[in-house]
């Protein structure tokens, strides 16, 4: 039987391939993610084991609590003196002190040198013979002075040859330095779109605003001191504001941020392979059953010749576990491919990620091989049972049809169960009280799983009708070749509604990501528009959101025809025991915002003081403050500061620029080193104008990584970002379409086997080519719709519950981009049905008259 | 009954002969050869058919099975192409058509009725009678449906799908698709090779008035004597050749015929 199963797979290469193809997008999309994450993940580690090389310890600034990371706030600084301590330590051999910070390169152009969203790592450079440096020379000399090094990469983009001078802007306006030599990071070719600029040690120091500071002390031993003997030792000294870590100790610390980032990129796309690969089950799932159903008669020939139904079901099985096989081979070494591509995708939209070469983890092969597999055997079950009840009859009668099972009376309310209990599901994890981040997830992707499925079983019901209507212009369009098309699309609603459920998955995630899209992009402007007060301008980072040094602002202000400029400062603090986003407004941002109060009144922004402060509503509520009651703050340096609350606001639905505690930028500033403003805002004599545009431009051409917006302006900046986000996620989805397209491909062509006879007849009285090929184009298109159509339905309505449960998006329907989405289907229908309706028009007349 | 046995290459002389001055042939042949395969397993089908199809009569082809006849009708209906020869339909010579030429003439001049009926499930009655219209973008004619349901017997039936009709049914569902554009010829593939003996007869009956009332030309090919019997004529093919030729034969008279070409 086995041998048998075998060969049907070799008399069916063409089925076989193309179900098959579905299961290698899925397992490649898996693969693919490890392979790159591998890659990205090893490329980070050879670069941080790299930066710690030769030291056997470091001494860094504590924070007074644990800082979020990736927001420009860092620990602060301690003092110099701490060095020469730490070298007169017995078994300490040498000791090297460094400070770093964002150091923006400017190109020729006078325009910073950004790569995507990567970091512009400036630091000092000790010596350049230390131990402790990680940068090998390519050409010239180490910096001294008004001088700096900057990486090969850079240099040879940029076309900056040692003894030119290249703009340097650190917290204030832009240095011209001297190019002194080329350096290269360890043995990493890039890392990242990251552009590298050290300094000498007092010249750092000045730019980062650190004199006499540092932020951390490379120690190496003495041979044969232990590492724990040396941290004791360095642990006597240590002031309140340090901590000291072994070398390898400090390398894990700084991998924490690309490590959390590269897990969450991991399961982020691991998320669209589990899509593409629950696409293809149902694509497997439903050429399995076509493919059953037409071998009816051989099924039951074999059953009259004795085959037992345990061995016509295991015959099924081990059909779709060499598919499964097959395709999970395939798909892990198309995944390297993928992974490659997803470099180039990702650097296309400006996202550039370290690469040293790709990574093929054992991992990788048995997740892909065990994934793959086990989805097409699950896959296949329900297509393995039907087999099963092909009586030995049917041999013998001309157009036998499967029994029923005895269940199938329960199918369609059981497929309501599975969709009513996923909406709970659903439901559950969004609006249950107290769920974990990990209950939620499991509750919300187990709901919108049996939602999908069991939806995808009710759509049976839904084919006739929607297939009816939607089909009506294909009969105006196709004449009777459309008719017929829909007649065909309704003839066999089981399948129709297999393969459109394939398409209505995709199609419904797509839906819901453009909903969500839209939701923010609504109620992000509606906020703007309605907290933005009288500014003329706004000014912000290059990249929009990047915090910017108050320098700029400062030039700002003294710009001819400026009157005012009102500043957020954004920074950390812990308060009621938790790290939040702390703001800081001046007087002048009364001018520019118009918040609603619930308490106090807009004239808080001038009367904030030393000690006031106002928080929005909903942090009022949840700590329970009221006008007067003490807001107590603890910075990042250990200062402990009480505040007293001077008003609440209620934040737009958008929400607002404000943190959950903003304070005055007086305040601000006395307690935090180098605050840094978010966003400035601008009035100017005179209103927006061209003079007016050319002045502040003019005065930020020394700050070129901040920028100067309108109001309208500065809403497309922050969307923009928002759309790249989105086209990612959108490329991604287009993966499970793509498996959904085989599967209508495989659909088609098996139908078209089906129906051999039929389409003689056509032919024969009267039918062109053209003709049949416009038959099975429309039936493509009319089972693309009417996936589109559900799925779209569907994402609608999960988006709107996503959105109730998310206070700060309102619900917007893009309507366009709706309508392009179905035109998509239209084009995927049309897409898939080139190949099936070719086949179909050029069957011989003759030979399928006589087709069996 | 005249009957007539003759050397094939007299066949076509035979055959124009014996026609009524009146109608010039709808469908001529000269000369037929097919050979499938090539070398030592080459078969030759045909061996050099000719024939005239006359307007407003039923032809019988018969012959053993492996005699040609199958092969015979494909190439006069432009299903199938001769190694050598030529068909004429309605004046059109069939090998100086293109695939789009040939649907076209297909459309106009040929109508068919198969053994398994070949109705299309999901159309109703009357939408599968009309298909070859719609196929060909026509309005149809709306007192000849009417009139066409009624000789097929089928006006009370328009609306029933394939599924709900009995064999019998479908068939006249088939012979009105066939009629519905009044094609220059129809051809008849074992029309009656699915149905029980009465029901045949009533098929067979059906036939018989479509050429008597509506001088429909008919080539019918079959292996069963009694619906050979209803036909003007009856072309006897063995070995890939016309034997014989008969007109007016009873049904007795043809299975001793076919009895003599060693087998039915």
């Amino acid at each position: 039987m086995t041998k048998f199963a075998l060969r049907g797979l070799l008399g069916r290469k063409l089925r076989t391939v193309l179900s098959a193809f579905a299961i290698v997008l899925g397992v490649a999309t898996v693969s693919g993610t490890y392979v790159l994450t591998d890659s990205i993940d090893k490329a980070f580690g050879s670069i941080f084991t790299d930066s710690r090389r030769g030291s056997d310890a470091v001494i860094s600034g504590k924070a007074a609590f644990d800082l979020a990371q990736g927001n420009g706030v860092t620990a602060p600084a301690f003092n110099e003196s701490l060095l020469e301590k730490v070298r007169a330590l017995p078994d300490v051999r040498v000791a090297d002190g460094s400070v770093n910070g964002e150091a923006q390169l400017i190109g020729k152009d006078g325009k910073a040198i950004v790569y995507g969203g990567a970091p512009n790592l400036g630091f000092s450079i000790a010596r350049g013979d230390s131990p402790f440096n990680p940068l090998t020379l390519v050409a010239g000399t180490w910096p001294q002075g008004k001088e700096v090094v900057i990486d090969k990469s850079t240099a040879g983009k940029e076309h900056f040859k040692i003894g030119q001078v290249i703009g340097v802007q650190t917290l204030g306006s832009v240095q011209q330095l001297r190019v002194s030599g080329i350096v290269k990071f360890g043995s990493v070719g890039t890392i990242g779109g990251a552009t590298l600029a050290g300094f000498a040690l007092p010249t750092a120091q000045q730019l980062f605003g650190k004199p006499g500071k540092l932020d951390e002390i490379a120690v190496a031993s003495k041979s044969g001191v232990s590492s724990d003997q040396l941290l004791q030792q360095i642990r006597g000294i240590l002031p309140a504001d340090t901590q000291v870590r072994t070398g390898t100790g400090q390398a894990h610390q700084d991998s924490k941020e690309t490590n959390s980032f590269i897990s969450f990129l991991q399961k982020f796309l691991l998320g669209f392979g589990g899509v593409a690969l629950f696409v293809g089950s149902f694509v497997i799932a439903n050429s399995l059953s076509i493919t059953i159903a037409q071998r009816t008669r051989e099924l039951a020939t074999l059953r009259t010749l004795g085959a037992s139904r345990r061995q016509v079901l295991r015959s099924i099985i081990v059909e779709a576990l060499v598919i499964g096989t097959l395709a999970a081979v395939i798909g892990l070494f198309a995944g390297l491919g993928l992974a490659k591509g997803l470099f180039s995708l990702f650097n296309a939209v400006g996202f550039t990620l370290p690469n040293n070469g790709l990574t093929f983890e054992t991992r990788t092969v048995l997740v892909s091989l065990g994934v793959g597999i086990i989805v097409t055997l699950l896959a296949s079950l329900r297509p393995a049972m039907r087999a099963t009840r092909v009586p030995p009859i049917a041999a013998i009668r001309e157009g036998a049809i499967l029994p029923e099972s005895r269940f199938a009376r329960y199918r369609l309310p059981a497929a309501g169960l599975l969709a009513v209990l996923g909406f709970a599901s659903l439901l559950w994890g969004l609006f249950a009280p107290s769920l974990g981040t990990t209950g939620v997830l499991v509750f919300m992707l187990g709901g919108a799983l049996l939602v999908f499925i069991g939806i995808a079983l009710l759509s049976v019901r839904l084919v006739p009708p929607l297939a009816g209507a939607l089909g009506w212009p294909a009969t105006k369009i196709g004449g009777t070749a459309g008719t017929l098309a829909r007649e065909n699309a309704q003839r066999n609603p089981q399948r129709t509604a297999s393969t459109a459920s394939a398409l209505m998955i995709g199609l419904a995630l797509v839906t819901l990501v453009s909903l969500l899209a839209a939701g923010i992009i609504t109620s992000f402007k509606g906020s703007v528009n309605k907290i933005w007060k009288s500014a003329d301008y706004a000014i912000t980072a290059q990249n929009n959101f990047s915090p910017i040094p108050i320098a700029a602002a400062n030039a700002v202000a003294k710009t001819p025809g400026v009157l005012a400029v009102g500043n957020v400062r954004v920074g950390e603090t812990l308060a009621f025991g938790k790290r939040i986003n702390t703001t800081a407004v001046n007087p002048a941002s009364s001018q520019m915002f118009s918040l609603e109060w619930t308490q106090g009144s807009a004239s808080v922004f001038r009367t904030l003081g030393a000690d006031g402060a106002f928080v929005s509503k909903g942090y009022a509520k949840s700590h329970h403050l009221q006008i007067g009651s003490p807001v107590p703050l603890t910075f990042p340096s250990g200062v402990r500061k009480s505040f007293v609350l001077r008003g609440v606001f209620a934040p737009p639905t958008g929400g607002s620029p404000f943190g959950s505690v903003t304070i005055s930028q007086a305040a601000f500033d006395r307690f935090v080193a180098r605050p840094q403003n978010l966003y400035s805002f601008v009035l100017m004599k005179g209103g927006q104008s061209d003079a007016n545009q050319a002045a502040l431009d003019r005065t930020l051409n020394a700050f070129p990584n901040s920028k100067v917006a309108t109001r309208q302006k500065f809403i497309d900046n922050q969307i923009s970002g928002l759309s790249s986000v989105l086209n990612i996620l959108y490329v991604l989805l287009a993966l499970s379409v793509i498996v959904s397209l085989f599967g209508i491909v495989n659909t088609l062509v098996l139908t078209v086997f089906e129906r051999t006879r039929e389409i003689g007849m056509l032919r024969a009285i009267g039918m062109t080519r053209r003709q049949v090929r416009r038959m099975v184009r429309h039936e493509s298109v009319i089972t693309a719709l009417i996936g589109a159509a559900i799925g779209i339905a569907l994402g609608i309505v999960l988006a709107s519950l996503l959105i109730v449960r998310v206070d700060f998006i309102v619900l917007s329907i893009p309507v366009g981009q709706l309508i392009i989405f179905g035109i998509a289907a239209i084009v995927v229908g049309i897409i898939a049905a080139i190949f099936p309706a070719r086949r179909a028009a050029r069957l011989n007349v003759l030979e399928a008259l006589q087709y069996e | 009954m005249s009957d007539t046995v003759a050397a094939p290459a007299q066949m076509a002389a035979t055959a124009v002969a014996d026609e009524a001055p009146a109608a010039g042939p709808v469908v001529s042949a000269t000369d037929l050869t097919r050979r499938y395969g090539e070398g030592d397993t080459a078969v030759d089908a045909l061996r050099g058919v000719s024939l005239d199809v006359p307007k407003g009569q039923l032809t019988a082809v018969m012959g053993p099975s492996g005699s040609g006849k199958s092969t015979l009708m494909h190439i006069l209906a432009g299903l199938d192409k001769p190694t050598t020869g030529e068909v004429t339909i309605a004046g059109e010579a069939l090998s100086k058509l293109n695939d789009s030429d040939l649907t076209k003439l297909r459309r106009r001049h040929i109508g068919f009725i198969f053994q398994f009926f070949n109705l299309l499930p999901m159309l109703t009655a009357e939408e599968n009678i009309l298909l070859p219209l719609s196929i060909a973008g026509e309005k149809p004619d709306r007192k000849w449906v009417d009139d066409l349901m009624d000789r097929i017997g089928l006006a009370d039936r328009r609306n029933h799908r394939p599924s709900e009709l009995s064999g019998g049914q479908q068939q006249r569902v088939a012979i009105g698709r066939a009629l519905i554009s009044r094609p220059t010829i129809v051809f008849a593939d074992e029309p009656t090779g699915n149905l029980d003996s009465k029901t045949s007869g009533e098929i067979l009956d059906l036939m018989n008035r479509s050429v008597r009332e509506l001088e429909q030309t008919i080539v019918m090919v079959t292996h069963e004597a009694r619906a050979a019997a209803i036909a003007d004529r009856v072309l006897f093919l063995a070995d890939g050749l016309i034997v014989r030729e008969s007109r007016d034969i009873s049904a007795q008279e043809i299975v001793v015929a076919m009895d003599e070409l060693g087998g039915s």
